[in-house]
């Protein structure tokens, strides 16, 4: 907060991420097949602004990458060169490139290697070093202006171009500070700034009254500027500038005959109404105004000189001449587009908090229901029926403010775009990604933690799950594999589903292996998906050779696990010679879950809904004894472990019998069964999710804690984790 | 550690002193967040003796050690005339169970000496300092000693 320019630097990084993402946009348009000069626009347009900004901030790097990269767009642009396969992916590498150079200036990290090779490929494409000659022009050329490319940003370009500058009043304002001006507190440099504000000034500094630095009285003002004014301003509105200091200097304010007749040429000596401006023609005075005034004038110079070219400063005036029309529209179109959907960017922080805030709303209104429930109230009381509304209400805040946080996965697909491209070349394989469903929203914590397992389950499909061109033709399909990433939203879940159209999963050599390296007994008969599932087991890995793309030592365990601590699970469906589709479905958000509270002993307890199939009595015949320290119980055909909680958790001694008792019945992700005795189903409820790792630790069995109504704390079961880390202990406790 | 090492570099340290099974113990006062009356924890499953559980302290969940346990001495009954002390070391927040709050010491730090070096009893590893006020033994605890978290992650 401190420091203006930091903030003003991360606002630009932020605009790069958003102008990254709209050109990945425009560069996936383009290479499915269209090629007009919108689409190609947005491309140079988002190039171009990040290197405006770039340029602004000094960083020399970035900006003569996405200068270089501009370049050959404008010449794409003019039409001058065709957009081809070859090129479409070069666009795409250059765009990585882009993003690992604005990354870089961003973390402070290393420029990305690899720049060059693109830039002259595309260099190449282009056709001629003369080009890269003007660019290297143009980069030195550049530089200097930094500050005036902030016009990109905003509407300027639109402006520029069709603005009507001519129609726009002009005036003169001659300033002279008396020495009361400094004395009061004021600033001349502010003024100053203040009619920049208004519109397009050319700020002139008269140096005539400075006596000789023998006689020079500090305190005393010795400098007088002339402002020339363009823009739709009228003079109560200079006045309004000098309303502080009018009676501590000397203020001319005279409308300029003509307006901004030579608009290119405001320095020329023949403008109406200036007689006493001996400076004025002498532009290459400027910069010696003061040297606070050095940001102004090399902002003005460049405004005469080309105002045509505010969005396209080409490097050849001939290719300027044809673009310049199209420029302003779109910009006009895009501003329409940002209008309609206006966003407010907010601090994660602030969100966060009100995400918590809610929660305790959410606590405090089940606490309130509780006691209004305690003090018996009628059930059509008033009072009942307002708290009544009030749950609804709190319910819907909640949801709310649960969307807030959702964010769509559209980049996070980009990001897999990306993977896609250097995996399959890193394999010399022909991929193309598919995306669906890229507007679906997720909770932006379950975004973030998504894209590690997705990185490695997208590399795995490029190097395991497609086969190689040839193979691919042999079998009779497209020789370039198509892989498809979607999200949707299903049944208050997310599923996000990685696809290949890849040969399948080789059943028997998976088994093979798994048996070979001792995972499953020789003897084991396992039906198709329980083989599909050995993929999951640590320890497994599927690659034949190692090539440098997987087999880095992480598994599909591990994306596993990841995919488990977000409260999702992962399935395998596969098909010989048609592909395999991993399915992982996630929940919207991690801040609440759906639980069904029971109690153990004495202790309440939350067990995640979603892990429960079923919940059945027991009765004497369902109960078989395995040995005599475990249970299973005999339920639909199939043999269930069955697990005490109370003893499990440590709270009670394992029961003699358990019949009569209450069973929950879980599944996991690999579709085996679990019973959980519980004392009784107390309800079934929404609960916030209250993190235990930051305070205490990770605890075996238990994912999380949440507040109940009464203000107790109750522990949220995971009851896979439950049972992995508790199997065969059930009796042994005693 | 911040506020430890605040009081640290004055030469005046400020101690909160409580009773536990007739001793006194204290802990530097800057570290106390506040002090609460007793209630029920809820007990977290496969967790040392030592841990009583989790409360809730407005809207977070504070674990609650039983200090008394953790010294190696008889649980401390858990009724309405016991105290939970809120302290925060680092970025860690945790309550200890104690008798009784008794008082606030304000004393040089020159008055602090190190324990004497015979730790047979447990208790002496998480006693950095003695001190002798009006003729009455008190013994700062080292927090961060104390605190579970330390005890989860060297199992």
């Amino acid at each position: 907060m401190s420091d203006p320019m930091a903030e003003i630097r991360a606002s630009f990084f932020v605009e790069c991420e958003e102008l990254l993402e709209s050109l990945q946009d425009a560069l996936n348009v383009i290479d499915e097949g269209a090629h007009d000069n919108e689409t190609i626009n947005v491309v140079f347009r988002a190039v171009h602004s990040i290197k405006g900004g770039a340029g602004a901030f000094g960083l020399t790097a970035l900006v003569n990458f996405a200068h270089r990269y501009e370049t050959v767009m404008d010449e794409v642009r003019s039409g001058k060169m065709e957009v081809t396969n070859e090129a479409t992916k070069l666009f795409f590498q250059a765009a990585d490139l882009l993003q690992d150079h604005v990354r870089a200036a961003r973390d402070g990290g290393d420029e990305p290697a690899g720049a060059e090779e693109v830039l002259c490929a595309l260099e190449a494409l282009m056709g001629g070093p003369k080009i890269e000659q003007d660019a290297e022009d143009e980069v030195s050329d550049f530089v200097p202006m930094g500050l005036s490319l902030d016009l990109d940003f905003g509407g300027d370009d639109a402006a520029g171009p069709d603005g009507g500058i001519d129609e726009e009043p002009a005036w003169s304002i001659r300033f002279r500070p008396q020495p009361g001006l400094y004395a009061s507190g004021n600033e001349a440099f502010h003024i100053l700034r203040a009619l920049q504000g208004l519109g397009e000034a050319t700020v002139e500094c008269d140096t005539s009254g400075l006596p000789a630095f023998g006689a020079l009285d500090p305190e005393a003002p010795a400098l007088a500027w002339t402002v020339t004014l363009r823009g739709d301003v009228d003079e109560a509105q200079i006045r309004e500038v000098f309303d502080f200091v009018e009676d501590v200097c000397t203020i001319e304010i005279e409308r300029l005959a003509g307006g901004g007749g030579a608009p290119a040429l405001p320095g020329l000596p023949g403008l109406p109404g200036l007689p006493d401006l001996p400076d004025l023609p002498d532009l290459s005075a400027l910069p010696a105004a003061g040297p606070e005034e050095d940001e102004a004038p090399a902002a003005q110079m460049e405004m005469p000189v080309a105002p045509a070219t505010g969005s396209a400063p080409a490097p050849a005036p001939a290719a300027a001449a044809a673009p310049a029309p199209q420029a302003p529209a779109a910009a006009a179109k895009s501003g329409g587009g940002e209008a309609a959907s206006a966003t407010v960017r907010v601090d994660l922080d602030r969100i966060d908090r009100l995400v918590n805030l809610v929660g305790e709303l959410v606590i405090n209104q089940a606490m309130l229901a509780q006691s209004v429930a305690e003090a018996g109230l009628p059930p059509n009381s008033s009072v009942m029926t307002g708290l009544e509304a009030f749950m609804m209400l709190t319910r819907d805040i909640q949801d709310s403010v649960m969307m807030i946080r959702a964010q769509p996965v559209k980049p996070l697909f980009q990001r897999m775009a990306r993977i896609v491209r250097e995996a399959s070349a890193a394999v010399n394989k022909e991929v193309r990604l598919k995306t669906e469903g890229e507007a679906t929203e997720v909770d932006k914590t379950v975004i973030e933690r998504l894209a590690d397992p997705l990185t490695h389950m997208i590399r795995n499909a490029v190097d395991h799950g497609l086969e190689s061109s040839e193979k691919r033709v042999a079998a009779g399909k497209p020789s370039e594999g198509v892989i498809t990433l979607s999200a949707q939203h299903r049944s208050g879940r997310v599923v996000i589903e990685v696809k290949d159209d890849g040969g399948g999963i080789n059943r028997e050599k998976v088994l093979e292996k798994a048996i070979s390296k001792g995972l499953v007994p020789e003897d084991a008969q396992l039906s198709d998906a329980e083989i599909d599932n050995l993929l999951f087991l640590p320890g497994f890995s599927t690659a034949a050779e190692v090539s440098n793309l997987s087999g880095r030592g992480v598994g599909m365990d591990v994306v596993k696990s990841a995919i488990t601590s977000l409260g999702g699970r992962i399935t395998i469906t596969s098909e010989a010679g048609v592909g395999t589709t991993f399915s992982i479905s996630l929940p919207l958000t991690l801040a609440v879950l759906d639980g069904m509270v029971v109690h153990v002993a004495g202790e309440t307890l939350v067990v995640p809904l979603s892990a429960i199939v079923e919940t059945a009595t027991l009765m004497e015949e369902d109960i078989r004894s395995l040995g005599p320290n475990t249970n299973v119980i005999h339920i639909r055909g199939g043999f269930v472990p069955l697990y005490d909680l109370g003893a499990e958790l440590g709270y009670r001694h394992p029961k003699d019998s358990y019949v009569g008792d209450i069973v929950l019945l879980t599944t996991q992700e690999d579709g085996s069964r679990a019973a959980l005795v519980v004392d009784a189903i107390h309800e079934q409820r929404q609960v916030v999710i209250k993190g235990l790792q930051q305070s205490y630790g990770h605890i075996p069995g238990v994912a999380a804690a949440t507040i109940l109504g009464d203000g107790q704390i109750a522990l949220i079961l995971d009851p896979p984790d439950l049972v992995r880390s508790a199997s065969g202990r059930t009796r042994n406790a005693a | 550690m911040t506020n430890e090492d605040k009081s640290h570099s004055s030469a005046e340290v400020e101690l909160l002193s409580f009773r536990l099974a007739e001793q006194e113990y204290s802990v530097d006062i800057m570290s106390v967040r506040e002090i609460r009356g007793w209630t029920r924890a809820t007990p977290l499953p496969h967790a040392p003796p030592h841990v009583r559980g989790v409360i809730n302290l407005r809207g977070t969940v504070l674990p609650v050690v039983d200090l008394s346990t953790r010294l190696g001495m008889p649980p401390v009954e858990g009724d309405a005339r016991n105290v939970i002390i809120v302290v925060q070391v680092g970025s860690q927040s945790a309550g200890l169970l104690v008798d009784a709050v008794s008082d606030i010491l304000a004393l040089p730090r020159s008055e602090l000496q190190p324990p004497p070096d015979l730790a047979a009893d447990e208790a002496h590893s998480f006693v950095h300092a003695l001190t002798i006020v009006d003729g009455r033994m008190i013994r700062v605890l080292d927090l961060t000693a104390v605190l579970p978290s330390e005890r989860v992650e060297a199992a």
